[in-house]
């Protein structure tokens, strides 16, 4: 996966080509019309959650894909920058003569000043010792936030009010939609650093230590003094993340900082794929959508979402962004049609196993946790009794034959995509 | 005659055992050297040494007349010395031509500048694709450096070796494993790109060894037992016995 995007790199021509623009111009135009199409303010929360999720994951990426650094506990840099925030948002003299769009830049300060401070140790390895320590620094960070309560609030956090700020040019950032066009600058605006950030010197050799560190070494670069520097880029947007986080919720709680957290970011980085730039931006916005509209249906959302993660670590260790790229060969040979049929063929059924499971899994849930005598449940809009044995049979026959037909005509899916992607394979 | 590398008593054990057992050694400068000796004498254990790789149990070496006790791979490879590996050390998931770029950044002053792009560095480009043309791997240019044949990842081993500009270049085995055109090839590669610098070279091929080097050292058991011209190793006795005799006969 990786070999792609770093070939892709290097192929293009210096000065800016449309490939390479028209991406950015497309993000943006649709961020700028999104809340046009989704006006409702609880849309605009999900958006504003997804911004700032992909922010902190295209951080957490600089450490994992581009510098092969596993964090547990990158969640304290995000966290900090937030709480640090919140505490400008409370300095009322200062805080009245900043406008709020500027604060995002002391979150992302703070953030580096910490990344500073632990990565000066760190990163002197990478591997097992660099993870541990990342896990270790969280959970220091974590138990200090109840040690310390003048800065992280104890139980409650801290909370504050952003309208507070000098209005800037007016907005004083009352309105949701006010705050996700903030959010949506800022996301812009970090994204673009993040990703020019890999095409400096810098980035490519942070590429070159994740791949051999050795080596690198024997090209003039301390391996050390690399990560350190993708560790402390990374804190900062961690801290922009975090800042947006304290400028849309307008508090901070242990939970910011938590393994918990840490953890989040690190599952939806993988679930998008680590190999490439977007992969995390995949990862954020589908993790969102999971947890926000999946979560409105059903308790289990975090048991889903676990069962996604690990199909994709065990299957598609590229993550989304890895399978969306597999297919790349067969875009440009224009072949995607010949892959319809096959797929629909497999993946409808497949869908229809998937929900046959869910279905299985909520009744036992429900059988298991509803309050004696509520036999009613509703599920896809429908309505029944969990105790029958209709819901149970039907349930299982999805399960099984969705399943059956999904291996039996997978080989056919395989063919067709080999063909697909194969320089010969169109031919004959 | 000044050395551009001077070894005095170097010595290393790895637990009970020593490796490298005193070497003095001296590479003048604009030389071509070449260390020859049987299997496991510790030729890449002196390699190591040398560049850093390794702590010396005892002696010393210095590059340009500095002392390289303590220091670091990257810190004695920006004093001007660069080497390949005995096993292909290269980065297999970039492309040739980025394995190149990356070996050019630190020389040419980027270092870990976070303000500059590379794609937009003309001078960059340029200097990486007269390498590629020069180790003649520019048909490979976008190619991920892992699928390359194995000659082909041994022309781009030294591209990235000499790519950084040091004055003095280390080679371990550099035709190890290759057929006679390939051999030739790679020889007359080093021949050119070696030009005006200073080479010290470990190789088993005796054709290779006896063409290309000014003088030889012969390393054996974790010693020197000679050094000299060509003319002077191939006639000196001891060497006969310890080495030359048997792998003389196999060229
Ligand atoms: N890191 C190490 N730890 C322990 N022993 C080592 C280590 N590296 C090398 N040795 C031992 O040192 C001896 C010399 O090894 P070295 O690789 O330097 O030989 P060489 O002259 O390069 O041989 P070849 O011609 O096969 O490359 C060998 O016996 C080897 O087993
Ligand atoms: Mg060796």
């Amino acid at each position: 996966m990786t070999q792609t995007s770093q070939i892709s790199a290097s192929r293009q021509a210096p000065g800016l080509s449309l490939g390479v623009v028209m991406p950015w111009l497309l993000s943006a135009a649709a961020l700028v019309l999104l809340p046009m199409v989704f006006t409702a303010n609880s849309a605009i929360t999900v958006m504003n959650q997804m911004a700032i999720t992909i922010i902190f994951a295209l951080a957490y990426n600089m450490l994992l894909g581009q510098g092969g650094m596993l964090s547990f506990g990158h969640a304290v840099y995000m966290g900090v920058g937030g709480f640090a925030c919140m505490h400008i948002m409370n300095m009322s003299d200062f805080f009245a003569a900043l406008p709020l769009p500027v604060l995002p830049i002391f979150g992302g300060l703070v953030g580096m000043g910490l990344a500073i401070v632990v990565g000066s140790f760190s990163t002197r390895s990478s591997g097992t010792v660099f993870a541990m320590i990342s896990l270790g620094v969280g959970e220091l960070i974590a138990a200090c936030s109840i040690i310390i309560v003048v800065f992280f609030g104890g139980e409650e956090g801290i909370s504050g009010d952003r309208t507070y700020g000098l209005p800037f040019f007016g907005i004083e950032f009352l309105r949701q939609i006010e705050v996700y066009y903030l959010t949506a600058f800022w996301l812009m605006l970090s994204a673009l650093l993040m990703f020019l950030f890999s095409r400096t010197p810098i980035g490519r050799i942070a590429n070159a230590v994740r791949d051999n560190p050795e080596r690198a070494e024997f090209l003039g670069y301390s391996q050390r003094w690399v990560r350190f520097h993708s560790f402390v880029a990374s804190g900062f947007f961690a801290g922009v993340a975090g800042a947006l986080f304290a400028i849309n919720y307008e508090i901070l709680t242990e939970e910011n900082l938590n393994l918990a957290t840490s953890g989040e970011i690190l599952l939806v980085t993988f679930l998008g794929g680590v190999g490439f730039f977007f992969g995390p931006i995949i990862g954020a916005i589908v993790f969102t959508l999971l947890r926000t509209v999946l979560g409105l249906e059903t308790e289990l959302w975090a048991l889903y979402v676990g069962l996604l993660f690990l199909v994709t670590v065990m299957y598609f260790p590229g993550g989304l962004a890895g399978l969306l790229m597999m297919h790349s060969p067969a875009v440009k040979m224009k072949r995607l049609r010949s892959l319809v049929v096959p797929y629909a063929k497999v993946l409808v059924p497949g869908a229809f196993a998937i929900i046959g499971a869910a279905c299985l899994i909520e009744m036992v849930f429900h059988l298991r946790h509803a309050p004696p005598g509520d036999h009613q449940m509703t599920l896809f809009w429908i309505s029944f009794d969990s105790h029958t044995i209709l819901p149970w049979t039907v349930s299982a026959v999805l399960l099984i034959g969705g399943g059956w037909l999904a291996k039996r005509f997978a080989p056919e899916m395989a063919n067709s995509y080999h063909a697909a992607t194969s320089l010969d394979g169109g031919g004959a | 005659m000044t050395s551009a590398l001077e070894i005095t008593n170097l010595r290393k054990s790895f637990g009970q055992t020593e490796i490298i057992r005193g070497v003095d050694l001296s590479v003048r400068k604009g030389e071509r050297h070449a260390v020859i000796g049987p299997n496991g004498a510790g030729k890449s254990t002196l390699y190591n040494l040398i560049t850093g790789r390794f702590a010396q149990t005892a002696g010393t070496v210095q590059l340009h007349g500095q002392d390289l006790r303590g220091k670091a791979p990257f810190q004695i490879n920006r004093l001007g010395l660069s080497r390949s590996f005995q096993i292909t050390n290269i980065f297999p998931n970039m492309s040739v031509f980025e394995n190149i770029r990356c070996a050019l950044l630190w020389t040419r002053g980027y270092k870990y500048s976070f303000w500059t792009l590379v794609s937009r560095k003309q001078d960059l480009t340029d200097a990486a694709d007269e390498i590629l043309a020069q180790i003649n791997l520019t048909s490979r240019r976008d190619l991920p450096a892992g699928v390359l044949s194995y000659a082909e990842q041994r022309a781009l081993e030294i591209g990235i070796t000499i790519a950084g500009g040091a004055d003095v270049i280390m080679l371990d085995e550099p035709t190890a494993g290759m057929s006679h055109s390939e051999t030739d090839y790679i020889v007359e590669l080093i021949r050119q790109v070696t030009e005006n610098k200073t080479l010290m070279m470990v190789e088993h091929d005796m054709g290779v060894v006896f063409g290309l080097a000014d003088r030889i050292s012969v390393l054996v058991y974790g010693e020197i037992i000679a050094t000299g011209t060509p003319e002077e190793v191939r006639g000196n006795p001891r060497v006969q016995e310890a080495y030359l005799g048997t792998a003389m006969e196999d060229h």
